[in-house]
């Protein structure tokens, strides 16, 4: 029997009694801690308010730029079970704290070279659907000929690239707006 | 290298736009730029395939997770998660929370004047079997009202996340009610313009769900983007 998908509705306002459960702010189980990476953040609205119930979920390569496939049990090239799942949710001013592996570059369907980068899904009431964008890492060579952010207008690409802490821990910043002059690039999956 | 495929993009009308300016609270939350196209990376075609142990055998039945029964209308929610193509969505993790049959969730921003039932977390978790089916014991949640419009009440509903094979797959919805009065002035439900996909949201009641003697049945079958019938071009 064919079908057409579901169609997406909002996780509404009380969605953290149902995603808690699985919240996963840090990725790193069994890492060094060398190759290891905060990021930080804040989701803003259109109004620059900080948004206080939005949830990130992440989903990314381990160090070696590959993806904890189905097939691909057992020991991970880098000695350790990787998974590259996370959920974070944001507290009260909007701000998210995540630690993880900083994945590699890897290799696309069609033989070239990805960015390092972490795919993102973001949810929240008032998003009918998710909403799809990515954080890229400052620096990386590979982000200058990465098929996707080829495809963003240069004076945009910058939202999805994180920037170096300048106060704090050593990590990642990036922020996530939603609407307004810096409104974070989102794809259509 | 079939299953790289990648997945097709939903028919036109039969999901939400982010702006649906009846639902207030998209005004302020829905993206003003257009949608960058997204070449299908293995970042879209795979996902987190989580090990069947992480959900315990109970946290399907939302109505044994305290001390005591919950109050309310006892029912059972089942049904088959397959793709655009039929195909059974098998072993795959659903997530789902409600409020109580008075319309009251368990959570500190929910000041809607209804009692908590101190029996019921209105929490579940299951995955899919072999042939892509799940079924949930629970209680049928109340209606609330909310602050989007003057008189505004959700029509009954219980939320739904799916994760499907891939990140491109992600899923969140909400099952509502078959003859729920609310459901025609409700701008969530509504916001879907295509009426045969809105109406895929609301359950079947369903003899064969049902427990004789026990629970009323009801059929909610979900359905996640199937993949390309032909590989990816290089």
């Amino acid at each position: 029997m064919n079908g057409r998908t579901t169609p997406s509705q909002t996780v509404g306002p009380f969605f953290s009694i149902g995603f808690a459960w699985l919240e996963r702010a840090d990725l790193t189980t069994g890492a060094s801690a060398d190759k290891c990476v905060t990021i930080c953040g804040r989701v803003m609205d259109g109004t620059a308010q900080p948004v206080p119930d939005a949830l990130l979920e992440i989903w990314q390569a381990d160090g070696t730029g590959r993806y904890a496939l189905r097939e691909e049990t057992g020991a991970r090239p880098e000695g350790h079970s990787f998974f590259g799942f996370g959920r974070v949710a944001v507290n009260e001013a909007g701000e998210f704290r995540l630690r993880t592996l900083r994945p590699g570059a890897g290799i696309g369907p069609d033989g070239a070279v990805c960015a390092p980068h972490l795919a993102i899904s973001i949810f929240m009431r008032g998003l009918l659907k998710r909403l799809v964008t990515r954080m890229y890492f400052p620096g990386d060579p590979a982000n200058d000929t990465d098929a996707v952010l080829s495809r963003v207008p240069a004076r945009r690409r910058h939202t999805l690239v994180a920037r170096l802490a300048e106060t704090g821990e050593p990590g990642l910043v990036w922020d996530v707006h939603l609407q307004g002059d810096q409104e974070t690039v989102f794809f259509d999956c | 290298m079939d299953r790289f495929a990648g997945y097709r993009k939903p028919a036109p009308g039969t999901q939400p736009e982010y702006l649906h300016p009846p639902y207030v609270s998209s005004l302020k939350r829905a993206p003003t730029q257009p949608l960058v196209a997204l070449p299908e990376t293995f970042s879209e075609l795979t996902g987190p395939i989580f090990p069947k142990n992480l959900v315990d055998a109970k946290a399907c039945d939302l109505t044994r997770q305290s001390n005591g029964p919950p109050l309310g209308e006892r029912i059972v929610v089942g049904g088959q998660v397959r793709d655009e193509d039929g195909r059974p969505v098998r072993d795959s993790l659903i997530e789902i929370w409600q409020a109580n049959a008075a319309g009251r969730y368990l959570h500190a921003g929910d000041q809607h004047d209804a009692p908590l039932d101190p029996n019921f977390l209105g929490v579940g978790q299951a995955f899919t079997n072999a042939s892509g089916q799940y079924r949930f014991v629970t209680i049928r949640p109340g209606a609330y009202p909310w602050k989007n419009h003057p008189n505004a009440w959700r029509p009954q509903h219980i939320h739904f996340s799916l994760f499907g094979p891939a990140f491109a797959t992600r899923l969140v919805t909400q099952m509502y009610f078959p003859g729920d009065p609310l459901l025609a002035s409700d701008p969530i439900f509504n916001s879907v313009a295509d009426e045969a996909a809105r109406n895929s949201l609301v359950a079947n009641f369903d003899w064969a769900t049902t427990i004789p003697e026990l629970a009323l049945g009801f059929r909610f079958d979900i359905i996640l983007r199937g993949p390309n019938a032909t590989p990816m071009e290089p």
